[in-house]
């Protein structure tokens, strides 16, 4: 593994205009990027300016802004493609998040190749957005879904994979839990999967914001993410996807842009990746996307996870020390990604984050769209923490001192 | 931090009044809160007309809990027919802070429970 340079922090904070805020007359700890993460100003700039100097509809204006505004939006694409080491910008897909990058695939390539008897395979830490549409789908096609289920650490039972994978068409997975924390060895259940004659699509929401991903060497089908998790807006997220299956899946929405040929009672469809993507794309957000990524690329890949693997490793040590605390998600630093889920035994979740908002703290408190993983733990919700680029170790101790001064309200 | 849950709360949530059930209660109805996992039972024993008597199970935050607890205080004696079209502000007057909108299905768990125990559904009526 290349060493990676350690992260400027101080240096990071100053191109973030929100961390100057003060909420409720303290400076604003933001934990809470597993969620959303906060904007730098180089992002919000590159909107700005599009919006001030080149705002115009992309793709047939044979004027001038209109080209401008195709160039950025399609310069946007390829800085993803290759961010993510896609073969080919043709492959990657705009659509409005992880979400709907999911529910892309559940309606085209879904509709198009699962039928009654077939099995869609999951997991039990999954994100809603990638447990319903599968839902939707298995009641539409009258196919099953089996899940593999997770060990008292969060860690996958893959020793259950191969058995589970019989007659399983789709095996959608996480990349990286956003509730656990889990990273999941993608690349080693990949191997099996495809072994066993499954496709593979994986939620990368958590993963790509904060650690180098490679969707060749991952060696995946489907790879969705979201744009807003990695410094960049909301409304723009990424369906990567392998171009023989692109070019074989019929389209999602349609409407202009998507055409070819458009005649009273037929269309043919335009080429990819704008077979995909009907009507007027989100192209300030694409603008928005692609300066995310170049902020990134500032440090690479390789650093963010080396510096989010370090306040993680503090956040344990210190969180567990607090008297009846439950920390959820693997021991092991290098299987834990940046976010940490605990529960205190006299304070709910909800109780516990409203106090500590009090301190200018922001952690997230509930479900975290996991809900089947909540019962599985047995608990209603769980308060999360998670980190980014710009959090500090002394972060973490106003956290666990907000923690603490919650215990004294509720002794 | 410390003034906003006061003390009252805290005492309602530690304490709750009414807690536990009525075995051969006239009503006995659950409400839940989903998205933060808050669940009340609420029973109720009637008694010409009025709340003969009233109790209530629960798990969840602190305002939920103590809200359900001052809402039983609230209820008992009272005139089924009144307590029908019983007024969300009554209870949040009572709670005493303010309940930011995250929080405020959590503050009116048990009202809502309330009017689907009498009503049927959690409708509120129009003042």
């Amino acid at each position: 593994m290349i060493e990676a340079r350690a992260l400027n922090v101080e240096k990071v904070r100053e191109d973030f205009p929100i961390l100057s805020r003060r909420i409720h007359g303290r400076p604003l700890v933001y934990l809470d990027s597993a969620a959303t993460s906060q904007k730098p100003a180089t992002v919000i700039d590159a909107m700005d300016d599009y919006y001030r100097r080149y705002n115009a509809n992309p793709h047939r204006g044979v004027y001038a802004l209109s080209e401008e505004a195709t160039a950025a939006y399609e310069s946007a694409r390829q800085r993803v493609a290759s961010f993510i080491n896609a073969a080919s910008p043709k492959e990657v897909i705009f659509t409005r998040n992880t979400t709907e990058a999911i529910n892309l695939v559940r309606y085209s390539w879904g509709r198009a190749n699962v039928r009654v008897g077939d099995r869609i395979l999951l997991t039990e830490m999954e994100h809603h957005s990638n447990l319903v549409p599968w839902q939707l789908l298995a009641q539409e096609a009258g196919a099953t879904l089996e899940f593999l289920c997770i060990d008292d650490q969060g860690l996958l039972q893959l020793d259950e994979l191969e058995r589970k994978l019989e007659g399983v068409r789709l095996l959608g997975i996480t990349h990286q839990s956003n509730t656990l924390g889990t990273i999941n060895p993608i690349k080693a259940i990949v191997e099996v999967a495809h072994r066993a004659g499954a496709l593979v699509l994986i939620d990368g929401a958590q993963a790509v914001p904060h650690m180098p991903v490679d969707v060749r060497d991952l060696g995946v089908d489907f790879y969705a993410f979201s744009g807003h998790k990695m410094c960049g807006p909301t409304g723009i997220g990424v369906l990567w996807a392998r171009r023989a299956l692109l070019e074989a899946m019929p389209p999602f929405l349609g409407g202009g842009d998507m055409i070819k040929r458009v005649k009273l009672r037929e269309a043919s469809w335009n080429d990819l990746p704008w077979k995909f993507e009907a009507g007027t794309p989100a192209v300030a957000e694409g603008v928005g996307l692609g300066a995310a990524v170049d902020y990134l690329c500032g440090f690479g890949m390789d650093a963010v996870r080396a510096h989010e693997r370090t306040l993680v490793d503090y956040a344990m040590e210190r969180l567990q020390d607090i008297p009846g605390i439950t920390i959820y998600g693997p021991r092991d630093p290098e299987l834990h990604g940046g976010a940490v889920s605990f529960t205190l035994p006299n304070i709910h979740p909800h109780d516990l984050a409203t106090l500590v908002d009090r301190e200018g703290i922001a952690v997230r408190a509930g479900h975290h769209c996991t809900q089947p993983l909540m019962d599985r733990l047995g608990v209603p919700a769980t308060t999360r923490a998670s980190f980014y680029i710009y959090n500090r170790a002394d972060e973490v101790d106003q956290l666990v001192n907000g923690i603490q001064k919650a215990q004294k309200v509720f002794a | 931090m410390d003034d906003l849950y006061r003390e009252q709360i805290l005492e309602h949530y530690k304490n709750p009044h009414h807690f536990g059930e009525i075995t051969d209660a006239d009503i006995t109805q659950e409400g839940d809160n989903p998205l933060c996992g808050d669940v009340i039972t609420l029973y109720l024993k009637l008694d010409d007309g009025r709340v003969g008597d009233v109790r209530f199970r629960g798990r969840g935050c602190a305002i939920s809990q103590a809200s359900a607890s001052m809402l039983t205080d609230m209820i008992v004696g009272k005139p089924v027919q009144e307590l029908k079209a019983f007024p969300t502000r009554d209870l949040l007057e009572e709670l005493g802070i303010p309940i930011s909108p995250a929080r405020m299905k959590c503050a009116t768990l048990s009202v809502n429970t309330l009017r689907v125990a009498l009503n049927g559904d959690s409708h509120e009526e129009e003042d």
